[in-house]
């Protein structure tokens, strides 16, 4: 291997993508707007869950209770109806996920000591948001249960009672539980995923139509040469495309950052070379641009966006899509941003991660440059 | 017939190229001495380019055995690459990086030693008569711009051999000119051309043709041999008044072969133990009123060598042909 020869072969390639509009859009600007779309877009946060509110019993009791959804920030009162055809027209019509519905006796149920009732419809069409709603509720219904029976203990006695059991919660690397801090940290692995491999994609499909290839085939210039240096530009807009993400996560999502910068750079060093490398794969193999594009699409985008651990949860797989996961790069990636950013660790917990992502670099860099013949087909 | 290897830039026997069951090549075997001017000349789809690409380390023989510069064109070809100057049928330079960026990109993967890496541009730039156009994105030179340019970025490494693939197809006559009288440079300083051509008279320029067709070496030879040894027939050349009747007329005089128009008269192919076959052609010509100014026997032009040969080859392969067709 040349350094000279990989040095020209890099700067002309830089050429390419300076006199190219398109492929700067490609790779500086789509990724800036893929992150903001999603970025936005894409929360996973259940709140203000619209709800209609039947109040058949009209009294001091029933209001309290009404109040206790009202006021959390995870309910929006919308309106109160009167019979159950508008509580299905509310439902159906979309304006209202959860329906809360008071009997007439409800004030006097409570008040004996007796088995007060309240009936709560949820839209279940959408049976994540459902279960979610549902818990929403449940926690309402248990805090306002716990606090009846201590009046009415205390009352009963005479003296101050306290509940047996406290509870003191605490949610570790993402307090808030907003979604957007683990959301973002993923969302960087697979926009860089897929950019990374589009970008390669295109190279040495493009010199194969061109023309341009035989020409170069036919000088000494060594395969491993030409791949590097095609590479190491791209190389450059991808750290560039990490740069401007991590700065915009920092101030315009303002997600954590907690463990070491270094290391997250490294990282995604290690993981832009081997996305690259493996469109430049595809582009060897196929030596056509437009199926060399999709091809890198389809490979790249589906599984860092399904079987990563981005959206869904690995472990919650069956175990047959469990074992694919871990060939698909981004799961690697995306647990150690998720590492670094959230929970602020070091190579000390990410070492097999860390590992199983060069590894993966270097067995696709391996193969395209055993791919590659400087011969016609 | 092979002698010393050290005088032959190009020795190959019995190449053989196949895709799938189409044969591209046949067993072409040929030798181009060091400094000669080569002309594989032959009509389109004849296995000229494929055999410049396997020559040149760019296909991988299906059969045969054969050296470059030295160097085995099946075991060697990344060394051969180091020795050859190759350009394209195809202009293959970038079109969006302009002439001095296309010129660096491949002074530094011919890795050209820096102390003469701007004399060899400079050269380049001058010989192309590009010296206007330095920092103009080659996509908008003319053709004959282009393909100087391709040829000065082939040679930049100054290599003994270059193969040049219908260099100057697509190219203005004046360009063609003065592109030959570059390669005649060349050959001077001592390198080895091998260029593919079908026109005629580019085939004149060279010390040594091979003539393919169908993928097989039907003649090889100086011009001069071609059109002495390889001629089973003689040609007579006919200057009268409307040549294109009088086309009609001679083709059903005995011993006349074919007849074609060439230039402003005709060339009458004619079987070289007919007698008097010109006074045949003269009375019969009189007979229908034809004012012949010339009837002569003439040392045949290549053109009349090359279609004479194609057509025996046609004659002799007719049945196959029929069958396969």
């Amino acid at each position: 291997m040349k350094a000279r020869r990989l040095w020209a072969v890099a700067r002309k390639e830089s050429l390419h993508i300076i006199r190219d509009w398109r492929s700067l859009v490609m790779g500086i600007a789509i990724p800036i707007l893929l992150l903001i779309l999603f970025g936005y877009a894409l929360t996973l946060d259940v709140d203000e869950v619209p709800l209609v509110v039947w109040d058949q019993s009209g009294t001091q009791a029933s209001r309290d209770f009404i109040s206790r959804f009202a006021g959390s920030p995870y309910f929006a009162l919308r309106r109160f109806v009167q019979t159950y055809a508008e509580v299905e027209r509310a439902i159906d019509g979309g304006r209202a996920l959860v329906a809360l519905v008071i009997p007439v006796d409800f004030a006097q149920d409570l008040g004996a000591g007796g088995l007060a009732r309240a009936q709560v419809i949820v839209d279940g069409s959408d049976s994540n948001t459902a279960t979610i709603v549902l818990g929403y509720v449940e926690t309402v219904a248990r805090t306002y249960n716990q606090e009846v029976a201590i009046e009415q203990a205390t009352r009963r006695s005479g003296r101050t009672v306290m509940a047996p059991l406290v509870l003191l919660p605490r949610v570790w690397f993402n307090a808030d539980m907003e979604s957007k801090n683990y959301i973002i940290p993923g969302l960087i692995a697979v926009i860089m995923m897929v950019i990374a491999a589009m970008l390669t994609s295109l190279t040495v499909a493009r010199e194969w139509e061109t023309g341009t290839m035989e020409q170069v085939i036919s000088t000494p210039l060594k395969g491993p040469e030409l791949i590097l240096g095609k590479l190491l530009p791209y190389f450059g807009i991808g750290m560039l495309d990490v740069l401007v993400a991590v700065l915009m996560g920092e101030f315009l999502f303002e997600v954590p950052l907690r463990g070491n910068v270094a290391l997250l750079f490294g990282m995604a060093a290690v993981f832009l070379a081997g996305a690259l490398s493996l469109g430049m794969l595809i582009s060897i193999v196929t030596k056509a641009q437009l199926l060399a594009s999709q091809l890198a699409m389809v490979v790249t985008f589906l599984p860092a966006f399904l079987l990563s651990g981005f959206m869904y949860d690995i472990s919650n797989m069956p175990p047959v899509i469990q074992a694919i996961t871990h060939v698909v790069p981004a799961r690697y990636f995306v647990s150690l941003l998720k590492g670094i950013y959230l929970k602020g660790i070091g190579l000390e917990l990410l070492m097999m991660e860390a590992v199983l992502l060069a590894l993966f670099g270097l067995l696709v860099l391996l193969a395209a440059t055993l791919v590659f013949k400087k011969k016609m087909a | 017939m092979l002698s010393d290897p050290e005088s032959y830039a190009v020795v190959v026997r019995d190449l053989e190229k196949r895709f799938g069951s189409f044969v591209a090549v046949n067993r072409i075997s040929l030798q181009v001495k060091a400094g000669e001017i080569f002309g594989f000349l032959g009509p389109n789809g004849a296995g000229k380019s494929t055999t410049i690409r396997m020559l040149c380390g760019l296909l991988t023989p299906t059969a045969g055995t054969g050296t470059v510069a030295g160097f085995d064109i099946r075991q060697q070809a990344e060394r051969i690459k180091a020795h050859i100057g190759y350009m394209s049928q195809k202009f293959s330079l970038y079109d969006d990086l302009t002439v001095e960026e296309n010129i660096d990109f491949y002074s530094g993967i011919y890795r050209i030693p820096d102390g003469k890496k701007a004399a060899r541009k400079e050269w380049v730039i001058q010989m192309a008569g590009l010296v206007q156009h330095r920092t103009s994105r080659t996509a908008v030179l003319s053709g004959g711009w282009k393909q100087r340019l391709a040829l000065g970025c082939a040679i930049l490494h100054e290599p003994p051999i270059i193969f040049l693939d219908e260099p100057t197809s697509g190219v203005d006559p004046i360009s063609r000119r003065s592109f030959w009288d570059l390669i005649y440079t060349l050959a001077g300083e001592g390198v080895t051309v091998f260029v593919t051509t079908h026109y005629m008279e580019e085939a004149e320029y060279c010390d040594r043709l091979g003539l393919v067709y169908r993928g097989e070496l039907i003649a090889a030879g100086s011009p001069d041999e071609l059109k002495t040894h390889f001629m089973q027939d003689d040609i007579v050349e006919v200057l009268c008044e409307q040549p294109q009747e009088a086309l009609s007329v001679l083709g059903t005089v005995a011993g006349v072969k074919e007849v074609a128009l060439f230039g402003k008269g005709l060339h009458v192919v004619v079987e070289r133990q007919a007698a008097d076959v010109i006074g045949a052609i003269q009375s019969r010509l009189a007979e229908r009123n034809f004012a012949v100014s010339r009837a002569e026997r003439i040392v045949p032009s290549l053109e009349d060598v090359f279609v004479s040969l194609i057509e025996a080859r046609d004659r002799q392969e007719q049945p196959q042909a029929e069958v396969a067709g």
